[in-house]
């Protein structure tokens, strides 16, 4: 008789045998059978994580910076749907990660059983696929497929629902044997090579244009495209903005860089949008956050839109020249067509693009209390770990401070929750950033409200070994829900206030809870900065220690704001440098 | 808004439909009739969605569909091109009285009927749209007492196939 295994060690071996090497996950009745070989498992690490929440963003975190599939586990019903919020998260970043879930017994299914949801079709409209598995013998094939899927084209997040009998029951499919298996995906044919006719296009678009911009997004990082995106903006001389989502892709330090355009981006990237003539939009998907009012974006603008998901092309903006395909693809294809083209003169539009650069630089006040300025902590953390380190955000003010103060020259050491904007990202991320990528000092840029959402895992890192270091920016409020208020709601700061700083009106400090102490408590080392003078001091003490997670309590001024800002639903030609103050665009034709 | 007449080809698997149902309402269009059937292949069943969007969004509902991992191949049926046909079963108040002019109607509609009773009696009907509501109109004061309609279905005139390299592809990777 031939050998058989059970549907658990079939799962165990495949996600071997597929490469993984770390699940992050917490076990529970309908995926326990998975548990047990995975105890024996030696090439396979699970990480034991204290949220489910906390699996998926690690998981995220982990793929972000390696470009690998990040993987995490859950059991059925309440497990599952705790692994909701960072799969959205992984579909709309665009984040390879494949999450396996337990299921109640097959004869269980659709009976309202002990911890059962129907977590396929919950997931539905947020994973790019999911697979309800019904037979053993289909574990390595659909195991596979999940990751061929996650992987290729654009990626995002696959979920595969392994009910508890079909992990339990036996078969002679091993993965061993057949590895790797034919993949059934007769519906699933992404396309990668660029057609050569619409590459000429734009070729001929970009050699006639005066103003032209590279709108680079993070398909260009999906891609692994950096050193292209370099060549072609270097052969062409076109200045270049990198989203949210890209930076990283294109040097800070790069002088044809202008910055990161946007909600919160610079003046100088927002402004060449709105004036250029041609966008060459690498992987970008005109984002609501990056167009402000679609009816007034970029005028004047004719559009080249290279994404390798034709459903963006044509979705916000109309392409006069669109490209379906792999942005690596597209980026060569187009330095070897411009290598015939002549080079238009843009004197012209750098004269002005610099004068909006020196006019309107990022920058920020020193808060006249003496307390400190949160970008000014970011700033300095960005200098004092430097370009080699990762910088992973939550979502809010310390986000968009950390993605215009810090200088980032290489691709994945910026990881953030762009799309989706999930509160809570950072430090699980953080966490599977790590693993990912042991030797890289990993920095969690937190806000106080953010932390307070998932720093559970800091647990998790203390046992695991996993010596991330985390800077909270705490300004004792859900910080860009305030500014908001400021600008928006007359002052009435709803339901904003934290109390992790001292009482405004006691002036007496209330620290619920105190981050040092809950930082110790939980296995890590903490500290806590009060004064601009002690910035510097702090970090490098953080940065000294490498045998246990740091968490750095970062007490800064309340009031700061976000500036550049384009209001919500307003054209970006209405940007603010400052409240209540308008660029002056000394602006020609060209 | 015109209306659109959609072939999907999609794999014979659980919760196709709920994945090509779901995307329509999610991204905010309105099915107006649904078909789903197998084909001549095991594996493959087809789809006839008719949709009323422009023609824009429409293009991004098919990129939409078409991102669907167990969708196959979407063609959209040109109305002038295409055959296509609904069935209807009518059940009509049909007592003795006026017995033979409901089956006059129904002589005159190529339609028949498929069940009797001393009172009523039940039409089937196969065509157009515009054919099925006239039938139904001229039945109308007769007394309609329950009515089925099918959704459309749709074939493309001539000899060719939109499933043929579809499925070659399928035989390729079985």
């Amino acid at each position: 008789m031939s050998r058989e295994i059970t549907g658990a060690q079939s799962l165990v071996l495949s996600l071997e045998a597929v490469g993984a090497d770390v699940v992050f996950g917490i076990p529970g009745g309908a995926i326990l059978p998975a548990y047990d070989p995975l105890y024996d498992a030696e090439r396979l690490r699970h990480i034991l994580v204290r949220h489910e929440q906390g699996a998926g963003h690690a998981a995220e975190g982990y793929a972000q910076a390696t470009g690998r599939v990040g993987v995490c586990i859950a059991t059925s019903g309440p497990g599952a749907t705790n692994l909701v919020t960072p799969i959205a998260d992984a579909y709309m970043d665009s984040v390879p990660m494949v999450a396996i879930t337990g299921q109640v017994p097959s004869a269980a299914i659709g009976t309202d059983a002990f911890q059962e949801a129907d977590i396929c079709g919950i997931t539905l409209p947020i994973t790019k696929h999911n697979f309800l598995v019904h037979s053993a013998d289909d574990i390595p094939r659909t195991i596979a497929e999940a990751f061929h899927i996650a992987a290729t084209g654009r990626p995002g997040p696959v979920l595969v629902d392994l009910p508890k009998d079909i992990l339990q029951s036996a078969t002679a499919v091993l993965p061993g044997d057949i590895w790797p298996p034919t993949l059934q995906l007769p519906g699933y044919r992404p396309v990668t090579r660029p057609h050569a006719k619409q590459v000429r296009e734009a070729a001929k678009l970009i050699s006639a244009a005066r103003r032209p911009v590279l709108y680079v997004g993070g398909g260009v990082l999906k891609a692994r495209a950096a050193g292209q995106l370099r060549t072609l903006a270097e052969l062409t001389g076109i200045p270049v903005v990198t989203t949210l989502m890209a930076r990283g892709a294109f040097p800070d330090s790069h002088p044809q860089h202008l910055g990161m355009p946007g909600m919160h981006g610079s003046v100088a990237a927002v402004t060449a949008l709105q004036k250029s003539d041609l966008l060459i939009t690498l992987g970008a998907r005109f984002d609501d956050r990056v167009t402000g009012k679609l009816a007034s974006f970029a005028p004047k603008a004719a559009v080249i839109h290279a994404d390798i998901d034709p459903a963006e092309i044509g979705k916000n903006r109309v392409a006069d020249v669109p490209i379906v395909g792999d942005c690596r693809e597209v980026i060569i294809d187009l330095i070897a067509a411009l290598q015939a083209e002549t080079r238009p003169d843009i004197t012209g539009w750098w004269r002005q693009l610099d004068g909006w650069r020196r006019t309107y630089p990022l920058g920020y006040d020193r808060p006249a209390d003496g307390s400190i300025a949160p970008q000014y902590a970011i700033e300095r953390i960005g200098k004092i770990a430097g370009p080699e380190a990762l910088y992973v955000a939550g979502v809010g003010q310390h986000q968009m401070w950390a993605a215009q103060f810090i200088s980032y020259e290489h691709p994945y050491t910026w990881l953030n929750s762009g799309g989706l904007g999930t509160m809570g990202y950072a430090v699980p991320a953080a966490m599977g950033a790590k693993v990912g990528r042991p030797d890289a000092v990993v920095w969690a840029i937190d806000g106080d409200g953010c932390f307070q959402m998932t720093n559970q895992e800091l647990a998790t890192c203390a046992l695991e070994g996993i010596p991330i270091k985390v800077a909270i920016i705490n300004n004792g409020s859900l910080g860009m829900v305030r500014q908001w208020q400021t600008l928006f709601y007359d002052k009435r700061y709803s339901n904003t206030e934290l109390g992790t700083h001292p009482d405004p009106s006691t002036r007496r400090p209330r620290r619920v809870p105190d981050f040092v102490r809950l930082a110790e408590a939980l296995g890590c080392v903490g500290m806590r900065c009060e004064s601009p003078d002690e910035v510097d001091a702090t970090i490098e003490k953080a940065m000294a220690i490498d045998d246990a997670p740091v968490v750095v309590d970062l007490i800064v001024h309340q009031d700061a704001m976000v500036w550049p800002m384009v209001a919500a639903g307003a054209s970006n030609d209405e940007i603010r440098v400052a409240r209540d103050i308008a660029p002056d665009f000394d602006y020609e034709e060209l | 808004m015109t209306t659109h007449t959609l072939s999907v080809l999609v794999e014979n698997k659980p919760g196709v439909l709920a994945r090509v149902a779901g995307l329509f309402s999610r991204r905010g269009f309105n099915i107006e009739s649904l078909a789903v059937g197998p084909t001549e292949h095991d594996d493959v069943s087809r789809m006839t969605i008719v949709v009323a969007v422009d023609e824009l969004p429409l293009e991004q509902v098919t990129k939409q569909l078409n991102k669907l991992v167990n969708v196959i191949k979407i063609v959209e049926m040109d109305p002038t091109a295409s055959v296509r046909r609904e069935l209807v079963l009518i059940k009509v108040r049909a007592d003795m009285s006026v017995r033979s002019q409901v089956l006059e109607t129904v002589t005159l509609f190529r339609a028949k009927v498929v069940d009797v009773a001393p009172d009523a009696v039940t039409v089937e009907a196969t065509g157009t749209r515009d054919k099925l509501d006239a039938l139904i109109r001229m039945l109308e004061p007769f007394g309609i007492r329950e009515l089925v309609q099918s959704g459309m279905v749709a074939l493309g005139r001539g000899s060719r196939s939109i499933t043929d390299r579809s499925l070659r592809s399928l035989e390729r990777t079985a």
